[in-house]
């Protein structure tokens, strides 16, 4: 039943936990200060953002500027779900985007799968179809979630108030992504028809979007608690080491599964050569969009932890420049690997946004952004390919499988080989193949 | 003759040849812009067939192919592949019908090593969805494991067991174009179209090449449709040749036929070439 765990998997969980123990000892002992564990915390959100755009750019492709986009859609969301909780003491936010995040998902994967039975329908036709479907859901959302939250207010509000706080933070968390992906999802319909160049040019239209939006959240959209270009105030600081550190290990583990099963072929496929994917039978508008989604997930995700460290959002923190930081990060790092881009993530946070900040004179700040694409160039130019490569860490590394004992008994077995170089051609210009069984 | 499972190689049915056919094209055209690329092209291909599609450089013939594996979409006409009419279908539902290409230009993975090229094009038939590959499940780890032991000994079918781990881009030249055939067999197609398996190869691959289409039209029970430049190729292994010139089928019939058409002779060597060629048969004989 028990199967001995490989030495690699013990190697990676081993460390895992160690780093994981080494610095919760470090914060719970008092030894880090709060400048150094904000840093920390914010370095696993741009850790998990970053995995997510590598996804989109490293494995399958397709440059993206959106991410950050999602990232402040995941933020903003989060933010709004626990302040309702901690400051209006009401489920109401979290009850509303449950029902909606839930249906809308099911709506789409329902239409997906309906539309994937009929042809001939452009992606903008579907593209509409999905938006009224995802429009009435909501609506219907909002009128079911009336009933809905008196009682689960009630609810939550007979638990301890650290439990429920965790609970709604928690899965304020997971809408956020999902809320994250099901807009990416939406956004990438008709836009990831473009080739690579032009997408990259219309995500960066979206970031900018999302940005001017946040800006006028509370006259645009009646947000009030979100402030507009004011900047959000007042987010419960939930964000632990423990939770940013779970979610960045559980979308490592997630990531790593997906690329090593048969669909993670078929995405880095869509990357080698489109054409020759779509000869091969992979769908390729399908693992884009997919690979699309699951990316923004992680956005939507790394923003719901980032919210919550500071407790205050702005606008300007996602605005279209700060969106290249996962893309230098990526690009550092290596695209394709996932070890580069972990690696990468803490060391962009740790080392350039906090030890040289204390480490350099006052006026370094300004410059920040003469030397990051300074160090970016220089490594463009020594290391095109990232300074780790396509380097991996030993579970995050794809194992060759052996040759399986018939191939290997097939290849030593002279006489029964159906090798193509034993074949020679016979007088009459056929074949004549010295394997008897062949031509049967 | 277990080597490749699902494979199984039945014996050819001389019946077929009047049954029904396997590739069946009608008046196909494709126009860019003002150009008519291709013009009103047939082509029936039977189960078991070999034909061949030759013609001068611009006549149509990648054209052709691209409009049967559905990277075009036709202007006019009727493709029906296997009784199923698949013209404005998808490439990759095209391909999960039964109809595989190659490329003029070998279009390999080239950063993937040979064993995920193949399995690549076992994707198809995986036999898991998506939450087994997330979470690594039992599923997972079963039908994985019975997805490369078939991708393995399928490349051992092509001698290339020994390579699996190369990365593609490494491989030489030979081994590459191989690699690209082995790569569209592996989903079980019945018909393949190979554009060019003999460009920039030298001779002895040439015939290498030849052996291993003979080879796997056999082997897999092939419907095999092929354009090609060099006439030793098309000569020593197709049954049957359709030439096109502008666009246009000028000639069709045995290799024999073709040698001796006088239009098939002056579309390859200008006007005037075909009289030129009989002297020189005529001179020849004498």
């Amino acid at each position: 039943m028990f199967k001995k765990i490989p030495r690699d998997h013990l190697i990676f969980f081993g460390g895992a936990f160690l780093i994981f123990a080494v610095i919760q000892v470090l914060i719970s002992a008092g030894i880090l200060n709060d400048f150094f564990i904000v840093i920390i915390l914010i370095g696993g959100a741009m850790a998990i953002v970053s995995i997510g755009l590598n996804l989109i750019y490293g494995f399958n492709g397709q440059f993206s500027l959106g991410q950050w986009g999602f990232y402040a859609i995941g933020a903003y969301c989060a933010a709004d779900i626990t302040y309702r909780w901690s400051v209006n003491k009401s489920a109401d936010g979290l009850i509303v985007v449950l029902l909606a995040g839930t249906f809308s998902g099911l709506a789409i994967v329902l239409i997906r799968h309906a539309l994937s039975k009929t042809r001939g329908l452009d992606a903008l036709s579907a593209f509409t179809l999905y938006l009224l479907a995802v429009i009435v859901l909501i609506l219907i959302a909002l009128q079911i979630s009336k009933f809905l939250i008196p009682p689960i207010n009630s609810l939550l509000h007979a638990l301890p108030p650290n439990i429920s706080m965790e609970l709604v933070f928690v899965l304020s968390i997971i809408l956020a992504g999902v809320v994250a992906a099901e807009v990416s999802f939406m956004f990438g319909l008709p836009v990831l028809t473009l080739g690579s160049d032009y997408f990259g040019i219309a995500t960066l239209g979206f970031t900018v979007i999302v940005n001017v939006l946040l800006n006028n959240s509370d006259t645009m959209f009646g947000f009030q608690e979100m402030k507009g270009a004011r900047g959000m105030i007042g987010i419960p600081q939930v964000t632990t080491w423990f939770w940013v550190f779970l979610f960045l290990l559980l979308v490592v583990i997630f990531t790593r599964n997906l690329l090593h099963s048969s669909y993670g072929r078929a995405i880095v496929s869509v990357r080698e050569d489109e054409i020759a994917a779509k000869a091969m039978g992979i769908d390729v508008a399908h693992y884009k969009i997919l690979t699309f989604v699951i990316g923004s997930f992680m956005a939507g995700i790394a923003g719901g932890l980032y919210a919550h460290v500071n407790g205050f959002l702005h606008p300007n923190t996602f605005n279209f420049i700060a969106s290249f930081n996962p893309m230098i990060i990526i690009v550092f790092g290596g695209l394709g690997s996932i070890s580069g881009t972990l690696i990468a993530a803490f060391t962009w946070q740790v080392v350039l946004e906090g030890v040289l900040r204390l480490i350099l004179p006052s006026g370094f700040e300004t410059w920040r952004f003469v030397v990051y694409p300074i160090l970016l160039i220089v490594v463009m130019l020594l290391r095109p390919a990232g300074i780790f490569g396509g380097w991996e860490m030993p579970y995050l590394r794809q194992i060759l499988p052996p040759l399986s004992h018939k191939v290997k008994s097939h290849s030593t077995d002279d006489s029964q080989s159906a090798n193509i170089k034993k074949l020679t051609p016979a007088p009459d210009g056929g074949i004549s193949t010295e394997n008897p069984e062949a031509t049967k | 003759m277990n080597t490749a499972p699902q494979m199984t190689v039945s014996p050819v049915n001389p019946e077929n040849q009047s049954g029904q056919p396997m590739l069946e094209i009608t008046n196909l055209s494709k126009e860019f812009g003002g150009l008519k690329a291709v013009a009103d092209f047939d082509l029936t291909l039977f189960p078991h067939d070999l034909k061949g599609l030759i013609g001068p450089n611009g006549a149509g013939k990648t054209t052709v192919f691209n409009m049967i594996t559905g990277v075009y979409v036709s202007t006019a006409g009727n493709i029906v592949f296997d009784g199923t009419e698949i013209t404005g279908l998808q490439p990759h539902e095209i391909n999960q019908m039964g109809i595989a290409r190659t490329f003029q230009n070998i279009r390999l993975f080239p950063n993937l090593t040979v064993l995920d090229n193949v399995r690549i094009a076992y994707h198809a038939h995986a036999g898991y969805g998506l939450t087994d590959g997330f979470t690594h499940n039992r599923k997972f780890g079963q039908k994985e494991n019975e997805l490369t032991e078939r991708a393995q000994e399928f490349l051992a079918v092509f001698d290339l067991q020994d390579r699996q781990g190369e990365i593609a881009k490494n491989l030489p030249y030979g081994e590459q174009r191989r690699m690209e055939i082995a790569r569209a067999l592996a989903a079980n197609p019945k018909l393949l179209l190979l554009d060019e398996p003999a460009a920039g190869m030298n001779p002895a691959e040439t015939v290498e090449l030849m052996d291993l289409i003979h080879f796997i039209r056999e082997r897999f029970n092939l419907t095999i449709l092929l354009i090609e430049h060099q006439m030793r190729v098309v000569m020593g292994v197709c049954e049957y040749i359709t030439v096109m010139d502008f666009g246009q089928i000028i000639a069709r019939g045995n290799p024999q036929e073709i040698q001796s058409n006088p239009k098939v002779i002056e579309a390859y060597l200008g006007p005037g070439a075909a009289a030129l060629s009989e002297k020189f048969r005529r001179d020849k004989k004498r």
